[in-house]
Order: structure tokens, then C-alpha cells, then sequence
């Protein structure tokens, strides 16, 4: 399967980026690993006139730690933030995450700024970073702005990225003591999640997120709200499939879906110690 | 657009469009056939090259993208004397194939994973090799080839 035609322009700045957009505008579309997009495009159910490649924007490519918090470039890819020592030890719950996406091969091309500016309900990763009160920056023709993680997605495949703005780095609370899991539940090793679930306890505060349950990543208030009262793993867990809206398709129906998300997120609480 | 690749310690230039994904390339443009094309779709792993070392899937990857970098496919792991490679004598010995058609993508995704970890178990192993669909061995004598190549 072969794309539409497009003009491809490889930028080597963040500012040639922008440039680019605000030349473009909503034809225009940026490209990083390409693991979302290009299968797309491959199927033609997207057909951007402008692929503006930014894959060579090292400065974009880091993780550090300031002041209590990860800060992590949108052009990290999986496989170096799977393995990273600062990652594993400061927020396990997205190393973990990030090891369950695709397969090696996928995770070598993949970064976690296109997993999360593609805004799939489907993916692995905003599910962790709702769970770990992450905050995203982007980019733009007035300068940076900073949107909670909770913010950030608004609907299927839609986030509150403008067309003139560029996602640039992630924030993620560094939780050290923190306890959490991540569960998945797929048929084949590689597949995305039919249901998925992010849990994480930290200090008395619980943060609780499911994969593919809405139209968009979606964060279980319902079940946070159980714990804040005192419910135990099982009593929170039934809370789990409240407020979603998940699809049916040739994997589960809606029934079964809401039935996955109350048996993962129990699994989950339990094995972040509730 | 002018793609120039350096695939197997050989230059490749070719005038392509720049959709031109990089299986195509190698395929179409450089004349190596031995990648193969499954899913097309970044699931079945037979189109897997290493790329600047690292194994990638060569259907989800535009030419353009990669222009100037390493590309090393299953034809260039042998020496040229004709020797295999470890991992393709391994392949030999534990007969880990039937049909062959993932084969060079399995080999290249197996190169890749002994590579980034020299001590690997059987589960790491099969983990590792979640992404490379093989339809016909059941994987057993592809993983005891993988170790047989990790423990030596």
C-alpha cells in the first residue's frame, strides 16, 4: 500500500518546524517515527499535501530531571525510554507502559510525542501519563504553552494541539515511591489494547486511567474517587466502567469492554497495593 | 527526490518520489529482493532490516526519512566468501524454518535482539519476538536458535 503523493520537506530546527506549519497550515502534517501516521496515510484515511519531517531534531531527543519532575523531548523514542534508569526509577508506570507498545521493531521508530499528538484512545502511553498527572508542552507562533495532560486530549484522534503548533516536551511528576501497574489485555503479543488500564498509588492519592474505553484516553475519576473514600481494590474496581463509552468492534463488545476494565483496574489496585 | 542509502557497505542512489516507503527501495530500487513484504501493515515483521544497527520495519518507514543513513539487509549479514552469518548457521542447524518467507525478516529481528542483549532467556526470547509472525514452525526451533547464538 502506497500513500497519497505529498511534498516532503525535512526541517532541522524547531522554528523551521513552525515555519513550515504556518506556511502550510491544516495541510501540512508533522512527522515523527511515523508509526501512526504513515499507516494512515497508507490507507489513505489521511492525505496531508505537506509531510514536514522533524525526525532529525536532536534537541528534541532527551531525558532529565528538574526539580522533582522528568522532562522528557517529544522526539524520545520508546526504546530509549523503556531502558531509561531516570524513567524506570521516577515514573515505572511509563516505562512499563511504553515496553507494551508494539514490538521492538515498532519501539525502535516510535517516539512518545507522536504517540500521544496522534490522540489514539487506543494507545498505551497517555493512559500512563493521565495516571502520572502529566503535562505537555507545545509550541507555537507566540511562543510555549503548557497544557495538562487532562486538557490535552478532546476527542477521537483530536487533541487541543492547533494545526500552527508543535508538541515539544513532556512533564511527568517524578513519583520514586509511588506504586502502580499497567495492564493489558490483547490476543496477539504485539496488538493494541483491547481494554487496558494504568494504576497508580502514590502516598494516599490514587491515579486510574483506561486504554480504549472512550473516544478519547480516558482517566477512571469514578474509581480515584472510591479510593479518596476509603473502597478497597474490589469496591473500587466496579467503579470502573462509569462515564465510559467504549465501541464494540470484531475484538469485544461494549459489554465485554466495560467487563475487561473492571477486572484490569482490579488487577491493577492490587498490585499497586490497595 | 534523490534518496541516497547506503544498504550492505553500498552506495544506492535512486530519483523516487517521496512516498516511495523504504521496503520499496530496497526492493524496487536497489534490486534486493530478500526483504520481503507480509502485512504491509508493521504487524508481521518479514520486511525487518537493521537501520543504523538498530532492527526497524521497512514498510513503515519512508525512503526519505532514512536518506544518508545505514540500511543492512538479510543479504548483507554473510560475509562475501559466502560464510553466514552466526545467526543464519544457527537458523541451519535448528532448522528454524519451514516455508522461509519470514524468514529473513526473523533473522534480522533475531540479529538485532542478541545484539541489545547478549544474555537472554527463553521468555526474553519469545517476548523480544513479539513482533515477527511465523506461520509455520510454532517458533520453538526459531527461539532454541536465538539462544544457541546468545549462549555461544
Amino acid at each position: 500500500m502506497i500513500p497519497a503523493n505529498f511534498d516532503y520537506l525535512r526541517v532541522d530546527s524547531v522554528e523551521g518546524a513552525l515555519n513550515a506549519l504556518q506556511e502550510h497550515g491544516d495541510e501540512a502534517k508533522l512527522i515523527a517515527g511515523g508509526h501512526s501516521l504513515l499507516p494512515l496515510m497508507k490507507f489513505r484515511l489521511s492525505a496531508p499535501a505537506y509531510l514536514v519531517d522533524i525526525n532529525r531534531l536532536d534537541e528534541l531527543k532527551y531525558v532529565k530531571d528538574e526539580d522533582g519532575q522528568l522532562i522528557i523531548g517529544a522526539l524520545t523514542r520508546h526504546c530509549d525510554i523503556e531502558s531509561n534508569s531516570l524513567i524506570k526509577e521516577n515514573a515505572g508506570l511509563l516505562a512499563s507502559a511504553t515496553h507494551h507498545v508494539g514490538d521492538p521493531q515498532v519501539r525502535h521508530r516510535g517516539t512518545i510525542g507522536g504517540a500521544i499528538a496522534h490522540g489514539d484512545p487506543a494507545s498505551d502511553i497517555p493512559s500512563a501519563l493521565l495516571a502520572l498527572n502529566a503535562t505537555v508542552v507545545v509550541m507555537g507562533p507566540n511562543g510555549t504553552r503548557e497544557i495538562s495532560i487532562d486538557d490535552f486530549f478532546v476527542g477521537f484522534l483530536e487533541t487541543d494541539l492547533k494545526e500552527d503548533e508543535m508538541l515539544t516536551q513532556i512533564k511527568v511528576p517524578s513519583v520514586p515511591d509511588a506504586k502502580w501497574s499497567f495492564q493489558k489485555f490483547n490476543r496477539r503479543a504485539q496488538d493494541w489494547a483491547i481494554v487496558g488500564a494504568s494504576v497508580l498509588v502514590n502516598n494516599g492519592q490514587s491515579g486510574v486511567s483506561l486504554v480504549n474505553m472512550h473516544s478519547t484516553p480516558f482517566r477512571a475519576t469514578a474509581v480515584e474517587d472510591a479510593i479518596a473514600g476509603g473502597a478497597d481494590a474490589q469496591e473500587a474496581s466496579e467503579q470502573a466502567a462509569i462515564g465510559t463509552e467504549p465501541t464494540s468492534d470484531i475484538n469485544a463488545s461494549v459489554e465485554y469492554r466495560k467487563h475487561l476494565a473492571r477486572v484490569l483496574i482490579k488487577r491493577g489496585l492490587k498490585e499497586a497495593g490497595l | 527526490m534523490e534518496i541516497t542509502l547506503n544498504i550492505n557497505g553500498v552506495e544506492q542512489s535512486h530519483d523516487v518520489e517521496p512516498r516511495t516507503l523504504l521496503v520499496q527501495f530496497i526492493r524496487e530500487d536497489a534490486g534486493l529482493t530478500g526483504t520481503n513484504i507480509g502485512c504491509d501493515t508493521s504487524s508481521c515483521g518479514a520486511c525487518t532490516v537493521h537501520l543504523n544497527g538498530e532492527s526497524i520495519k521497512s514498510c513503515t518507514v519512508l525512503a526519505a526519512q532514512v536518506d544518508g543513513m545505514q540500511v543492512t539487509t538479510i543479504e548483507g549479514l554473510a560475509q562475501t566468501d559466502g560464510t553466514l552469518h552466526p545467526m543464519q548457521q544457527a537458523f541451519h542447524e535448528c532448522h528454524a524454518l519451514q516455508c522461509g518467507y519470514c524468514t529473513p525478516g526473523m533473522v534480522m529481528a533475531c540479529v538485532s535482539l542478541v545484539e541489545e542483549n547478549q544474555n537472554l532467556t527463553e521468555s526474553e526470547v519469545r517476548e523480544g519476538l513479539e513482533g515477527n509472525l511465523c506461520r509455520c514452525t510454532g517458533y520453538h526451533n526459531i527461539v532454541k536458535a536465538v539462544l544457541e547464538v546468545s549462549e555461544a
